[in-house]
C-alpha cells in the first residue's frame, strides 16, 4: 500500500532539549494510526507537523508523496481536517457557521455550502433544525465535538488529524464519541492521524497504534501487536488496562 | 446665568471637535500599533510602558510641555488635540492588545490549522471575540477625554474649559457651571451609548 502520509527520520529540537528523535512512520490512505503517549511524550508536537503548524528540526513529512515543506500551508491545511480537545469551536459563530468555515474559504457556492452543512450536521446526529442556529456556548461537550468533527469533514479532506478530541468528555459520552468517529471515518473513508493517551481509545480506533516515549518511537503495530508488546513503556501502558501485566 | 445659551451651544460644539478628532487621531495611530504588538511580544511591554508614562504626566504639565516645541506646539487647539489624543492612546492601545491576547489559544489554533491567513483570522477572529474589551477601552478614552479636555482652554485649545477657566478667574459659580456641566452630561452620554454598544457586540 501506498504512503499517503509518511515520517521521515523527524527530529524536533527546542531549546536544547530534544522534543522528538529520529521517528519514522507511515499511514496508508483510509487508515487510523494512533499515536499513544504520556503528557510530553510528543505526540502532540508530531502531529501538528503534517498540517506544518511545527516545522521539524530535521527529517522530512511527505503528504501525498510531496515533502509538505513544498506545499503553501495555507492550501495544505486546507486539505486536512482538525480537531482539538474541547473543539476549538468559534464562539461567535453558530454551529452551521462553524462547520461552513473551510467551505466559505475556499469559496464554494453559497448553495453547496448549505447543502453539505446539512448533510454533516445530519452525519454527526445533530438535527439541523434544532442545532444550526446554536453557539458553542448553547452545546454540550459531546455536541461541540460532534460539531468540530463536522466541521473537519467539511471541505471533505483526506486525511483528519485528532488531538485527544473526546478527553475531556465523560466516559459515556466519550465512549458514544469513539463509535461515532469510527463510522463517519469509515463511512467517509478518512485516513486519520489520532492522538491519546487512552490505550483503551488507541485499540478501539487505530488500526495501527504508534507508541511514543520521551519523544522516540518505542513501538508500532496493529491493536493485536501492541497487546503483545514488550517494551517497558508498553507495559506500563498494558497495566493500566489489565493490573496483572508484568512490569 | 451670565453666559448666553448660544454661547454654551457653540462652545459645547467646539468641546466635542476637540474630543472626536483627539480619539479619532488616538485610534489612527493606537489601533494598527496595538495589532502589530499583539505579534511582537519583545515590542509589547517597552511601548505599553511608554504610553503608560505619558498617561501619567499630568496634564497641564504636558501641555505646558509641548508649548515651545514646533510644529506640535504652540497656542491654540492643534497642541490641544495631540495632548489630548497622547491621553487618549493608552486605554485604547491596552484594551486592543489584551482584547486579542485574551482569545483562546485553542480558537486561534483552530483559525490557523483550518487554512485561515494571519488576515482573515484578525479579521473574522480576532478582532470580533476582543470586541467589547476594544469597545471598553474606547468608552474610558472618550469618557476620559471629555474632561481633560477642559485643560485645552488654559493654552487657548477652546472648549468647555474656557467657561470653568472663566469663572474661576471671576470667582463666578454660574459661569464655571456653563462649562462643568455640559461637559458632566457629555461624558455620561457618551459612557451610556458605549457601554450599550459593548453590550450589543459581545458575542
Amino acid at each position: 500500500m501506498s504512503a499517503f502520509l509518511q515520517f521521515d527520520h523527524v527530529s524536533y529540537r527546542v531549546g536544547g532539549r530534544d522534543i522528538l528523535s529520529d521517528v519514522s512512520f507511515e499511514l496508508a490512505e483510509h487508515e487510523t494510526l494512533v499515536l499513544l503517549g504520556r503528557s510530553g511524550s510528543g505526540k502532540t508536537t508530531l502531529l501538528r507537523m503534517a498540517n506544518r503548524l511545527v516545522a521539524p528540526t530535521s527529517g522530512t513529512i511527505r503528504f501525498d508523496g510531496r515533502d509538505v515543506a513544498d506545499f503553501d500551508p495555507i492550501r495544505l491545511r486546507r486539505r486536512i481536517g482538525y480537531v482539538i480537545q474541547d473543539g476549538g469551536l468559534f464562539p461567535h459563530r453558530t454551529a452551521a457557521q462553524n462547520v461552513a468555515i473551510v467551505p466559505e474559504l475556499e469559496r464554494w457556492p453559497a448553495q453547496k455550502v448549505r447543502d453539505r452543512v446539512a448533510e454533516l450536521l445530519a452525519a454527526v446526529g445533530l438535527g439541523e433544525a434544532t442545532f444550526a442556529s446554536r453557539y458553542p456556548r448553547q452545546l454540550s461537550g459531546g455536541e461541540k465535538q460532534r460539531v468540530g468533527i463536522a466541521r473537519a469533514l467539511a471541505a471533505d479532506p483526506p486525511l483528519m488529524l485528532l488531538d485527544e478530541p473526546f478527553a475531556s468528555l465523560d466516559p459515556v459520552t466519550r465512549y458514544d464519541m469513539q463509535l461515532h468517529f469510527r463510522d463517519l471515518r469509515d463511512r467517509f473513508g478518512k485516513a486519520a492521524l489520532f492522538v491519546t493517551h487512552d490505550l483503551r481509545e488507541a485499540l478501539l480506533l487505530g488500526s495501527r497504534i504508534a507508541l511514543l516515549h520521551d519523544g522516540a518511537l518505542d513501538t508500532i503495530g496493529t491493536p493485536g501487536e501492541f497487546l503483545a508488546a514488550r517494551t517497558s513503556e508498553a507495559r506500563r501502558f498494558l497495566r493500566t488496562l489489565d493490573p496483572e501485566v508484568p512490569a | 446665568m451670565s453666559v448666553a445659551w448660544s454661547e454654551v451651544m457653540r462652545v459645547s460644539g467646539e468641546h466635542v471637535l476637540l474630543v472626536a478628532a483627539a480619539v479619532m487621531i488616538a485610534v489612527a495611530v493606537g489601533a494598527p500599533l496595538a495589532i502589530a504588538l499583539t505579534r511582537r511580544p519583545a515590542w509589547r511591554r517597552w511601548t505599553l510602558a511608554t504610553v503608560n508614562v505619558v498617561q501619567t504626566i499630568p496634564s497641564l504639565a504636558l501641555f505646558g510641555v509641548l508649548l515651545p516645541i514646533p510644529l506640535v506646539g504652540g497656542i491654540g487647539k492643534r497642541t490641544a488635540i495631540i495632548v489630548l489624543a497622547l491621553y487618549a492612546l493608552l486605554p485604547i492601545m491596552r484594551n486592543i492588545v489584551v482584547g486579542i491576547l485574551g482569545v483562546d489559544a485553542g480558537v486561534r489554533d483552530s483559525a490557523l490549522a483550518m487554512g485561515m491567513t494571519r488576515r482573515q483570522i484578525l479579521l473574522h477572529v480576532e478582532i470580533p471575540l476582543a470586541l467589547p474589551m476594544i469597545l471598553t477601552g474606547l468608552r474610558i478614552a472618550i469618557v476620559t477625554t471629555i474632561g481633560t479636555a477642559t485643560i485645552a482652554a488654559a493654552i487657548g485649545g477652546g472648549g468647555l474649559g474656557t467657561f470653568i477657566f472663566r469663572g474661576i478667574a471671576t470667582a463666578d459659580i454660574s459661569t464655571v457651571l456653563a462649562g462643568a456641566f455640559p461637559a458632566a452630561l457629555m461624558a455620561i452620554a457618551a459612557d451610556e451609548v458605549l457601554e450599550w454598544l459593548e453590550r450589543r457586540f459581545t458575542p
